[in-house]
């Protein structure tokens, strides 16, 4: 078989274990691919690199490729994600002494997002100065998690609390040097905090929205449409590292591997924290989280155009673009479920029938329609309620657009 | 208003490279040069010298902060990543292979600040030169020692010559498809562990 060489750009997260494992179990060579993995130091770079073509893919934050699509970044290139890095797998870490004032305003040990929010709201409220959060990017999911927790908490992001901007590994050592009071990141840097910094994760991903999406891989679209051969198998290399990485029997492998220096350079059995669902949230307090983080199932690695929207909707609600139709078309059409059906046919796997779902509604599992066979897909459920359906654009973003009661 | 009369702000982590292209902007008439190594300083030098460009290292981890820092920043308006312009093309692979990265503050003095990246982009070329250079000599120091080290304990356990020593560890090499430091190393290594 021919073999193509690859160039992919990552960051050191737990989330950039799928294209890990496609390099390191062999899923990429089987397809006839070359991963050559080179680490980056900034979101920044990922985008700058993938748009000059040094990249051919790369782990990107999901928001990241619509913003470049809606031409919200510099060297705005039009982007595409084809595949889905996972579900959830992040959370909101505090200072120790940040969460000691949450307790004393109600906040339970259960990482519950409602309540935790509650507390901070109250701290916010009583605090002598502004608190200061950090998250990974501007555009990334962290930023727009961290906003929608705040804000439905009673918290104005832009007003009662400040939001900074600061590289996943270098998060843990501002929030123990005072720099920050608390950050949204994905793992292993919550975990790192608690264990180096005495931090407290206050609540995550998984109780914010649950099956919520976090990484794509990303790409030009000019060079997804000039390489069809070569998305799709990098599509299925994807999903095949999934499958593999969902077995429990693989979990400890999987963590040694993302321990290396060359990936997280952190002691797998910290890595193995998120992969086990069982987080130790500081303080003593071991929490075992159910779909903490969902490399596969629940149609994990499917981009749901709603999705892509949903992201659109959070850019618009915090004024960093503009509500359109034509931005909303753009937004839809990063996100390519079209080239997952394609790329996945060969296996016969099952892939969603439908291009969009609504979030929020489902409580428990259940199963959807899907070709050639149903799948499952878990509870989606936003903490305060919320439901996004992408129908209905317009009214969710223009429901947001209202101070909060 | 010459270019000379536009404002630098240099943000580098690396001292000595800083300094090169610091030097580099003032030789060529450049006075209003400011430099810092921490992004986290910029708020504050950014009121003071109301720099027209911004050049900053692409290993600097803390990209993503400045440029937050300019979506929050009343003193920098709309400042223009180097990499907006398309036309500039080969001028961005340049830069980008070089390592380093900048922001217009001004985009319309943006065709005055072309020579200041063409003189960062030669001066971090030049920088990666020297490193390179003194690498290799680092590396070729080490190695020399360790070969020496090698013949020393060849020369006094089996009691050869100098030269039959390193021609031992030149054949062995050969055979193994292996450099010669390379079986240097193992020697010594060896002789470590048996004590």
């Amino acid at each position: 078989m021919h073999t193509t060489h690859l160039t992919a750009g990552f960051l050191p997260l737990l989330d950039s274990v799928l294209l890990v494992l496609a390099h390191e179990k062999g899923f990429a060579a089987e397809e006839g691919i070359e991963l050559h993995l080179t680490r980056e130091t900034s979101w920044a770079n990922i985008r700058d690199r993938a748009a000059l073509g040094h990249f051919d893919i790369a782990q990107m934050l999901a928001p990241m490729p619509i913003a470049a699509s809606l031409g919200l970044t510099p060297l705005a290139t039009p982007m595409v994600a084809p595949v889905v890095l996972g579900l959830g797998n992040n959370g909101i870490t505090v200072s120790a002494e940040l969460w000691l004032a949450m307790e004393a305003e109600g906040a339970p040990a259960d990482l519950s997002a409602g309540p935790t929010g509650a507390a901070l709201a109250k701290v916010v409220v009583t605090s002598s100065r502004k608190l200061r959060f950090g998250v990974v990017h501007q555009t990334s999911s962290h930023n727009y998690e961290l906003r929608y927790w705040l804000a439905a908490s009673g918290v104005r992001p832009d007003h009662d609390v400040e939001i900074v901007v600061l590289p996943p590994p270098l998060l843990p050592e501002a929030l123990g040097s005072g720099g920050i009071d608390g950050y949204c990141v994905g793992e292993p840097w919550n975990s790192v905090g608690v264990a180096t910094q005495g931090a407290r994760i206050a609540t995550v991903k998984a109780a914010i929205w649950q099956a919520s999406p976090d990484k794509v891989i990303g790409m030009r679209s000019d060079w997804a449409l000039a390489h069809p051969e070569l998305v799709s198998a990098v599509v299925r290399a994807i999903y095949r590292a999934g499958l593999w990485c969902d077995d429990p029997a693989n979990r400890h492998e999987t963590a040694e591997i993302m321990a290396r220096p060359a990936y997280l350079d952190q002691p797998a059995a910290i890595v193995s924290r998120a992969l086990t669902g069982r987080l130790d949230q500081g303080g003593g307090n071991i929490a075992e989280i159910e779909n903490f983080f969902l490399p596969h199932q629940s149609a994990a690695n499917f981009p749901w155009k709603s999705h892509a929207l949903w992201y659109y909707s959070q850019m618009v609600r915090w004024g960093e673009a503009c509500e359109s139709a034509e931005n909303a078309t753009a937004a839809a059409a990063t996100f390519r479920p079209d080239l997952y059906r394609a790329a996945l046919a060969p296996l016969g796997a099952n892939v969603p029938a439908a291009d969009s779902k609504t979030d929020g509604e489902r409580h428990t599992a259940g199963d959807i329609a899907g070709h050639p066979g149903p799948l499952t897909l878990h509870s989606d459920r936003f903490f305060d309620g919320g439901v996004f359906d992408s129908n209905d654009l317009s009214a969710y973003i223009a429901r947001q657009r209202l101070p909060p009661s | 208003m010459s270019s000379s009369d536009l404002s630098v702000l240099i943000i580098d982590e690396n001292r000595l490279r800083a300094s090169i292209i610091e030097e580099g902007l003032r030789e060529a008439g450049h006075g209003r040069v400011a430099v810092i190594h921490d992004v986290n300083e910029v708020a504050r030098t950014i009121q003071a010298t109301m720099p027209d460009v911004i050049v900053i290292d692409l290993e600097n981890p803390k990209r993503d902060t400045l440029e937050h820092f300019f979506s929050l920043s009343r003193a920098v308006q709309r400042p223009i990543a180097m990499f907006v312009d398309r036309s500039d093309g080969s001028m961005i692979e340049q830069a980008v292979e070089a390592g380093v990265s900048a922001y217009v503050v001004d985009g319309l003095k943006k065709e005055r600040v072309k020579p200041i990246l063409d003189m960062a982009i030669s001066r971090f070329n030049a920088f990666s030169r020297l490193r390179r250079e003194l690498d290799e000599a680092r590396t070729q120091l080490e190695d020399r020692k360790l070969i020496d080290q090698a013949k020393g304990i060849l020369m006094k356990t089996r009691g050869m010559s100098e030269s039959e020593a390193y021609g031992l560890l030149r054949s062995t090499a050969m055979n193994q498809n292996r450099k010669i430091v390379e079986i240097a190393q193992s020697l010594v290594t060896a002789a470590n562990l048996l004590g």
